[in-house]
């Protein structure tokens, strides 16, 4: 099983005749990913990469393929439009690599996310995986994957592939692993995909990697709490970020107390979950909670 | 990107906000001159990028014209130390000159971004004029906030609301309901990520009138409004984090001594952590980004080595799109050219990472290897 995909996800991807649409198309093509069908405007049939079809519109692709997932790489300028055109062909589920969306933009978007029968993963996230499923929607390197029954969620790209790295190289398969994005606003919640990872029967356990800047964190906390079921470990980076200075994503940044990473990992531990000391801790964590449990 | 209260006033003005006739000067002479012209009496406010500044000696009310250019070449040319800035603070290039408001009532009015409402919202208070932070914590029942649905846009019943909760009546009332209405627009207009005015003041005419004015756009919005980009002061700005943005590289300037150049914003604030742990302070953070060249790796490194505190540097790269080694040739490319001699530790993993080593081992540079964040923070720590 695990979360979001599986081996009936059908992929098409939004931009996919730009330098990095093509570059990824191609590496979730190659990572077994069943990628249907791309769309950029104005290059309506041409073929990409010898048998993915390329649509001037996702009502298009939707049609002709019956897509049920969109990949989106488009730039920052077009991308609250490209979103909107899959959300108006109902695709069920979204993933947005964009980085640099302006903040207005996504507030319109998101609202417009909130009414409609989609979910939006991102935007300025890595995607989502399911190894087992050998299915990659988004920018990982699929070969540090490893099929399993841990799920790890997070607002980062690197970092989630350095937990992925560490949990492989113990041996430790995920069940999937989701990059929720490391802008301020975002489509889908940690507590929306903790909630998924605890109605999930191949998810064991889940690793949650936050980081500084508004109150995510604490609401999943909250989540974990009263709802959560199954053991999580958390880490929350940025420990050493001054306040007011954005630290590369436009979400880390620190501008009240609920925002600092102390505040965040108190509410955590609160909530009963296993604080990772190091983010050079995160497989061993893991490691021992799956011992504890059997 | 924050603009000055000169610039922001500039704007207002435009959306028919009254403010203060003002004139900016850039000479203790031209304060003078200015003042005279106003009737010798006048508020002289140093332009800077930084909260705080009527506390650190940034403002002062002058009685007389000589009062204004004693004043103006006592801060002119030097830098402003507030709670805001770092130790070093923001240079003062330029004064405003104001004239002064009979004030009879000051509020504080602000739109910005509520993440968790996932909207715009505008927050006012009765008690302007003061730290805003402060009257939240002393009275936090002084501070109203209404959300903004972004897609009806500010409602006027909202500025009714609250203009009943600032307690104004008449003129006042519609005046500043008209004003919330044009800052709004001001917002979208310009993609504000914060619009304040504190104080806004009720003259004792019955005038509304922004006596101050702050205005950032976001950065990722600018893309769109290349008409504020000459707007920008980079004088404002820390020098190496300008640069650093100029080459589409994320850098902040911190207070250690380790030098980190990450690829990815979350690996690298876990880097700094990392380092923090080991007793070796991180000096920046870097992400370097997913596309970058040999020649941007190069200038993120020279960057780093640009910094006098660095007397270590940490490379740390996650190879996917960035693959290692890009990070290698780069990172050789800027110690050669820099002279450098200092301690390299490295950590790479991913794509071509054989490659990568291969280039760092034939460099002839003093390279630390790590396979993993613990193998770093131990090499880092011995390096002290």
């Amino acid at each position: 099983m695990g979360i979001l995909l599986d081996e009936h996800s059908r992929i098409l991807v939004q931009g996919i005749t730009g330098t990095e649409g093509s570059f990824h198309a191609k590496a979730c093509k190659s990572y077994g990913t069943n990628v249907v069908a791309g769309v950029t405007p104005g290059k309506g049939g041409q073929i990409f990469d010898d048998d993915i079809p390329v649509f001037d519109s996702v009502e298009q692709a939707v049609k002709e393929t019956a897509a049920n997932v969109s990949l989106i790489f488009v730039p920052p300028p077009f991308a609250a439009d490209a979103i909107t055109e899959s959300i108006d062909s109902e695709v069920p589920l979204i993933a947005c690599i964009t980085e640099g969306i302006p903040v207005h933009d996504m507030i319109k978007v998101r609202r417009h996310v909130d009414r409609s029968p989609v979910r939006l993963i991102g935007p300025n996230c890595p995607g989502m995986i399911n190894p087992a499923a050998q299915c990659k929607v988004g920018i990982m390197p699929g070969a540090i994957h490893l099929p399993g029954r841990v799920g790890v969620v997070s607002r980062s790209g690197t970092l989630t592939y350095e937990a992925v790295g560490q949990l492989t190289s113990l041996g430790i398969g995920q069940s999937s692993c989701v990059g929720i994005g490391g802008d301020p606003i975002i489509g889908t919640s940690f507590s929306e995909i903790l909630q998924l990872y605890d109605n999930d029967p191949e998810t064991d356990m889940v690793v949650f990697i936050g980081e500084i800047g508004g109150s995510m964190e604490q609401q999943a906390a909250e989540y974990i709490k009263n709802h959560m079921q199954k053991p999580v470990c958390a880490l929350i980076v940025g420990a050493s970020a001054p306040p007011g200075k954005r630290m590369g994503h436009a979400g880390a940044i620190i501008t009240g107390a609920s925002a600092t990473s102390k505040s965040k990992t108190a509410a955590l531990r609160d909530a009963g979950v296993t604080i990772i000391p190091s983010p050079a801790d995160i497989g061993v964590t893991a490691q021992k909670i799956l011992q504890q449990i059997g | 990107m924050k603009l000055h209260e000169y610039q922001a006033k500039e704007i207002f003005s435009r959306y028919g906000i009254l403010v203060p006739n003002s004139t900016v000067a850039h000479t203790p002479e031209e304060a003078r001159d200015i003042t005279d012209k106003m009737g010798g009496r006048a508020a002289v406010k140093a332009q800077v990028h930084a909260g705080g500044r009527g506390k650190a000696g940034g403002v002062k009310i002058v009685q007389t014209s000589e009062d204004a250019y004693k004043f103006a070449k006592s801060i002119l040319g030097k830098y402003l130390v507030t709670p805001q800035t770092d130790d070093q603070g923001v240079p003062v290039n330029s004064v405003l000159v104001e004239e002064l408001a009979d004030i009879e009532t000051e509020i504080y009015i602000a739109i910005t971004i509520d993440r968790d409402a996932r909207s715009a919202v505008m927050i006012i208070s009765p008690s302007g004029g003061t730290d805003i932070e402060e009257v939240a914590q002393s009275t936090p029942e002084m501070i109203f906030s209404e959300p903004i649905e972004p897609v009806l846009g500010l409602m006027p019943f909202q500025t009714r609301r609250m203009t009943r909760q600032l307690g104004l009546e008449g003129s006042a009332a519609r005046d500043t309901a008209k004003l919330m209405m044009s800052l709004y627009q001001i917002y979208l207009d310009n993609d504000c990520s914060l619009l304040e005015i504190n104080p806004l003041i009720i003259t004792k005419d019955q005038k509304v009138v922004a006596l101050d004015a702050k205005l950032d756009i976001e950065d990722d919005a600018l893309f769109r409004h290349k008409d504020l980009h000459e707007l920008r002061d980079r004088s404002q700005e820390d020098q190496l984090e300008a640069s650093a943005s100029d080459q589409d590289i994320a850098y902040v300037n911190l207070d250690g001594d380790t030098g980190c150049l990450v690829n990815g914003a979350g690996l690298a604030m876990a880097t700094l952590d990392v380092a923090n742990a080991a007793g070796a302070a991180p000096a920046n953070f870097l992400d370097v980004g997913g596309g970058a060249t040999d020649e941007k790796v190069a200038e993120a490194v020279s960057i780093i080595l640009s910094d006098p505190k660095v007397k270590r540097v940490l490379v740390n790269v996650f190879g996917g799109i960035l693959r290692c080694d890009v990070a290698a040739r780069g990172t050789v490319l800027a110690y050669n050219r820099n002279n450098c001699t200092l301690p390299l530790i490295v950590r790479m993993l991913g794509t071509n990472l054989e490659e990568g080593k291969e280039i760092l081992r034939n460099s002839g540079l003093n390279v630390i290897f790590a396979d993993t964040l613990t193998e770093a923070a131990k090499a880092i720590s011995e390096s002290r």
